[in-house]
């Protein structure tokens, strides 16, 4: 079996499964929605405040729903010992380990991008930031999964790890928050934004090739 | 590197090491601390825009700086730990971490203290600052990680990796941190940033700079050597190192 | 125990292991060599550090001195040709509560590297003929009681190629017909030269295997001197 093959078998799996248990993904997306709708609430409803810091709410918002969905990268894995027969596979762990970031990415960070023309409504957002918010999110959620798999994979063996991964994670999510929000907030002003989106892409190649190798070492030692 | 280093891989070794250097680690701080504090705060010219405020980066300045050195220090030891799984190299990270953690807290506080005469206020969102108190939550997140696990080596496993993801980003992080700063600017002028310094405040910079450079390290050596005592202390050196160390102390008492 | 001169390289070859955790020693000085068409059972209290023998063997876990071969390369020194080579089922099952028995079967196929395998193939029916859950196949693994459940872990014996097997426990919450059928995997394997280490209690119930021992704790020392 190539190294191919097997991270597809790895991918179906955690699809099979995520569908039986659709709770887990859908959770963090509502919890998304509640917070955006906390914000008009909060600070009232003029659009014009609201459109000012919708960018730096919907990502925040989404820093947290990935923060929820961290748990449900190993968690089960780890307790059931399927995780202890990914180490023992021959093909490298780093590589098996890409696939649970990608159903992470599918089941977290995807959603996320189509559901972001809902979120820019409810938040007033200017209609020429659309496009730029949902390009932010395609771009800058592969990395927010692939940090959140190197927290989970730290974490596994902790019994109440999630305020801990949180701790560790959000710093690491700053670069991308900074960048993502000036992207969509350029876009609002009508300025270009090229040059945000490319750096938001570069932090996510660098971190999706980068981030496996940790998650491996986190993997083996959790596992250990 | 892994000849050189092999010896250290003994503990035993390695304390003896440290205990010899401790010393004269210490003396040094003690002078070039004294010489550069004195030197600056007492006797280096006023600035002649900020007056005399302005001598804080006496302290500010080399404890922003050893506070980054030390979290890479802390990364190359992870390193050193997790590529040749040396145990002595795992140790050095709980003794690094909460050095490296009051070294940014010192820089924050001083930079906040800083702020007051130049802004008005005690903290604005200088991109120094900034990158400063993500440098401290890094350190938490590093110091939390290993604190929460029972047993140490996994701790410090878990730990290293982490620092060096943290090392990793940690340019990212600052430059974003000061990209973002230029893009909202426009209230806050950076004083951090002098285009040119005179020889007469310089030098006792320098000397403050190798101060608290020899600051960290002796800070960092003794909780090492602690450290090297706690792991081991079951061992036969670590025993006779105590009993010879309670003796000294006992008679000192007499 | 005495092996004959002309006996040919040890599979699996364990010199002086030892664990040491958190300044307490499990066990020191462990070392046997299994080869072909043996079953090593080691026995010991509980916490004396059985699991974590077989976790070091398996590669899941360093020692804190000596080292393990196979075929006579450490087996840090390629670790994906010994993996290539090795089964080993832990104490936790590696099961998938949400899926059935049917599914569970399917998915070790695949992540076992069987290429050929597909979804609901006669081959997994068959297979879970021979572990005796047919009629459950469509059951939520989670809702099978802990012994079936054992039984889906277990039918990675029937399609592994592997030739050495490392079991924690296998025998564990098993009724008589499942011990008996596990026995005669057993016999299977090592007849065709397989080997097997493992833990467990029931000592006699595998004593027609003929077993070589390997006893952790204060009487280790005996069980090293008859190897």
């Amino acid at each position: 079996m190539t190294a191919l093959q097997l991270w597809r078998s790895v991918l179906s799996k955690d699809l099979r499964l995520a569908a039986r248990r659709r709770s887990d993904a859908i959770n963090p997306l509502i919890f998304l929605l509640m917070v955006i709708t906390l914000f008009p609430l909060g600070v009232g409803p003029g659009p014009d405040i609201l459109a000012r810091i919708a960018p730096g709410i919907i990502w925040v918002a989404a820093l947290l729903a990935t923060l929820l969905g961290v748990d449900r990268i190993f968690k089960d894995d780890y307790a059931d010992g399927s995780l202890e027969q990914l180490c023992l596979l021959p093909q490298p762990l780093a590589f098996t380990v890409s696939a649970k970031m990608v159903s992470h990415w599918l089941l977290s960070g995807l959603p996320l991008v189509i559901l972001s023309p809902l979120l820019a409504l409810l938040l007033s957002l200017p209609g020429d930031a659309y496009a730029a918010l949902s390009a932010s999110l395609l771009l800058g959620t592969p990395a927010l999964s692939a940090l959140a798999a190197i927290g989970a994979s730290l974490t596994l063996p902790l019994q109440r790890g999630s305020a801990l991964v949180s701790l560790i994670l959000l710093p690491l999510f700053i670069p991308i928050l900074i960048f993502a929000t000036s992207a969509v907030e350029s876009a609002g002003m009508g300025m270009a934004v090229h040059g945000q989106l490319a750096i938001l892409a570069a932090i996510s190649v660098l971190t999706v090739t980068l981030a496996p190798l940790a998650v491996a070492a986190g993997v083996r030692m959790s596992v250990n | 590197m892994w000849r050189w280093l092999h010896p250290y891989a003994k503990p035993e070794a390695t304390y003896r090491l440290v205990d010899k250097m401790l010393p004269w680690f210490a003396g040094l701080t003690v002078i070039s601390l004294l010489v550069g504090m004195v030197w600056g705060l007492a006797f280096a010219p006023a600035d002649y825009q900020q007056g005399d405020s302005y001598r804080i980066i006496y302290i500010h300045v080399p404890a922003a700086i050893f506070s980054m050195g030390a979290y890479f220090g802390m990364a190359i030891c992870g390193a050193i730990a997790l590529i040749w799984q040396i145990k002595t190299a795992e140790w050095a990270l709980p003794a690094i971490a909460p050095v490296g953690a009051a070294m940014t807290a010192i820089a924050l506080f001083t930079g906040a203290i800083w702020g007051k005469p130049m802004w008005g206020t005690w903290w604005v969102w200088d991109a120094r600052l900034t990158s400063e108190l993500i440098l401290l939550f890094l350190y938490i997140g590093v110091m939390a990680l290993y604190a929460a696990f029972d047993d140490a080596r996994t701790g410090a496993k878990a730990a290293s990796i982490l620092a060096i993801v943290g090392v990793v980003n940690l340019p990212i992080i600052h430059y974003s941190v000061e990209w973002w700063n230029t893009l909202h600017q426009g209230a806050t002028i950076t004083k951090f940033e002098r285009p040119s310094i005179a020889n007469s405040m310089l030098w006792p910079l320098l000397i403050s700079l190798l101060g608290f450079m020899l600051l960290t390290a002796t800070l960092v050596l003794m909780r090492y050597k602690n450290q090297l005592l706690k792991h081991e202390l079951n061992r036969p050196w670590a025993q006779a190192e105590l009993a010879q160390a309670s003796s000294t102390s006992a008679e000192e008492k007499r | 125990m005495k092996h004959k001169t002309t006996e040919p390289l040890p599979r699996l070859k364990a010199h002086e292991l030892s664990s040491v955790r958190g300044g307490r020693t499990l066990f020191e000085q462990v070392s046997f060599e299994v080869h072909a068409g043996e079953l090593w059972q080691i026995t010991g209290a509980n916490g004396a550090g059985k699991s974590t023998l077989l976790r070091m063997l398996a590669g899941l876990m360093p020692s804190s001195t000596g080292r393990i071969e196979f075929n006579n390369h450490s087996i840090q020194y390629d670790r994906s040709a010994y993996h290539q080579q090795l089964l080993f089922i832990g104490h936790k099952p590696a099961v998938k509560a949400e899926l059935t028995a049917l599914e569970n079967v399917y998915w070790q196929r695949r992540l076992s590297g069987d290429t050929g395998a597909r979804q609901d193939s006669m081959d997994d029916w068959r297979l879970l003929e021979t572990i005796g859950l047919l009629g459950l196949e469509d059951e939520m693994t989670g809702r099978l009681s802990a012994g079936q459940q054992r039984r889906v872990a277990l039918t990675r014996l029937w399609h592994s190629q592997a030739p050495l097997w490392i079991l924690d426990e296998p025998f564990t919450a098993l009724d008589v017909k499942g011990i008996a059928l596990l026995e005669q995997r057993f016999n299977e394997h090592l007849a065709k030269g397989g080997s097997i280490v493992m833990t467990s209690h029931q000592a006699l119930s595998l004593a027609s295997l003929n077993p070589q021992q390997l006893h952790l704790g204060e009487v280790y020392a005996n069980a090293m001197g008859a190897v």
